[in-house]
């Protein structure tokens, strides 16, 4: 049997090009990316806190302090963004190569999969279902590297990126991405919340991600607890803003203005 | 995956890859030494896997188009998701006609992902000063542009 050289070993050149695709892919993205100051996630680790609520006002809220901002519905399965910004359907223009983000209330732009689904379908993808469990994710992360480099963002100078429960996505972007995003976080008062958002918090410090603070959500109402102090004493980070069930204009404009 | 030629040391260069319609793919390679060829049958899942990256084995014949890889595989997209009719990437307006045969073909691809397979085959015609789209320029795309499926 004779030696068979590994595959570090060989040296001819690849035409089938599958690294150097992948290469293309990252390059679109920082490419579509360059023109964009601020990219923060907003996460939690924790579903059902009100992140995307949370991600569409303060958006909100920084457009109308002048800021050109974007949102980009990162949650695929459950996504909610177009509807709290007051998105209305209409075919998303496709000119350069790229598509073209939706535009919300106060001008925000958006992209989500709620913009291409049909009206209350699941997001179903094509492929052998038996084994949807091996390449499903493989899927999403490239869904979510093409709302990022297929989009026309433009000059923005904040683009918030809603992420769902968990964090798969965030370690996604952190793939995709040239170096880890600020990471906004959203808790409720809860104990059970606070402790789904450490491990979150935590996974997003040790990956790099700078911590720009808690927003607490939902207080004075019925979930008793402190998780946004306990937070932001563990992980030495300010509380932006602690927002009550029905939050006022002022409470988003000063969340936006300590961004 | 490389294929290695083990009586030749050499490394097999990729020949040509075929999607038979069936979820599987097939792949040549042959060793530039002795010719000889061998073919990697992937199963649906395995083809899946690779496509659910946005690569093509056997490297790409036409530039990504914006969210291929999302139309392509969603399957519960919406008919007007999208407006392609705006033109074409270099923004050169204008274009082929389609005959009665193009067009029927063309209504049969999933809507969700038809406005882009619309512009491949029109920019494919342009690039080639082809005046009107038929079923035969359709068939020499897809072959020569590796567009199985489309």
């Amino acid at each position: 049997m004779p030696r068979i050289r590994t595959y570090h070993d060989l040296t001819e050149p690849d035409r089938s090009g599958l690294p150097e695709q992948i290469g293309v892919q990252r390059r679109r993205v920082a490419e579509r990316l360059a023109g964009v100051r601020r990219v923060i996630a907003v996460m939690s680790g924790k579903g059902g806190v009100g992140k995307s609520y949370v991600t569409a006002h303060l958006s909100r809220a920084l457009a109308r302090a002048g800021r050109s901002v974007g949102v980009l519905d990162a949650d695929l399965n459950g996504p909610t963004i177009p509807r709290l910004l007051g998105v209305n359907h209409s075919p998303l223009p496709t000119p350069q190569g790229a598509v073209e983000p939706a535009t919300g209330a106060d001008g925000v732009k958006c992209i989500s999969m709620a913009l291409l689904l049909e009206d209350g379908a699941p997001l179903a993808f094509r492929g052998p279902e038996t084994e949807s469990f091996v390449w499903r994710g493989a899927l999403e992360a490239s869904a979510l590297r093409e709302f990022l480099g297929d989009v026309a963002w433009g000059a923005l100078d904040v683009l918030l990126l809603d992420l769902p429960p968990g964090m798969q996505r965030y370690v996604e972007l952190c793939d995709l991405l040239a170096q880890p995003p600020p990471v906004l976080t959203v808790t409720i008062p809860t104990p059970e919340s606070r402790d789904a958002v450490r491990r979150a918090m935590r996974a997003a410090r040790e990956r790099g991600s700078q911590l720009l603070g808690v927003v607490e959500n939902m207080v004075g109402g019925e979930f008793p607890g402190s998780a946004g102090d306990d937070l932001a004493g563990e992980f030495g980070v300010p509380i932006l803003a602690r927002l009550p069930w029905r939050p006022t204009p002022d409470a988003w404009a000063g969340l936006a203005g300590r961004l | 995956m490389k294929f290695l030629c083990v009586d030749c040391d050499r490394q097999m260069a990729f020949e040509e890859r075929r999607l038979p319609g069936d979820g599987t793919l097939a792949a040549t390679f042959k060793c530039p030494q002795c010719g000889r060829t061998v073919a990697m049958l992937t199963n649906p899942m395995e083809t899946q896997l690779v496509s659910s990256l946005g690569v093509e084995i056997g490297g790409r014949t036409v530039p990504a188009q914006p969210l291929e890889t999302v139309r392509k595989m969603v399957a519960t997209g919406r008919d007007d998701a999208f407006d392609d009719e705006g033109g074409r990437a270099d923004g050169r307006t204008g274009g082929p006609t389609w005959s009665t045969d193009a067009q029927e073909r063309l209504a049969r691809v999933p809507s969700f992902v038809r406005g882009m397979v619309k512009k491949i085959y029109a920019d494919y015609a342009r690039d080639r000063g082809i005046a009107e789209i038929t079923p035969v320029v359709m068939d020499s795309a897809r072959a020569e542009l590796g567009l199985e499926g489309m």
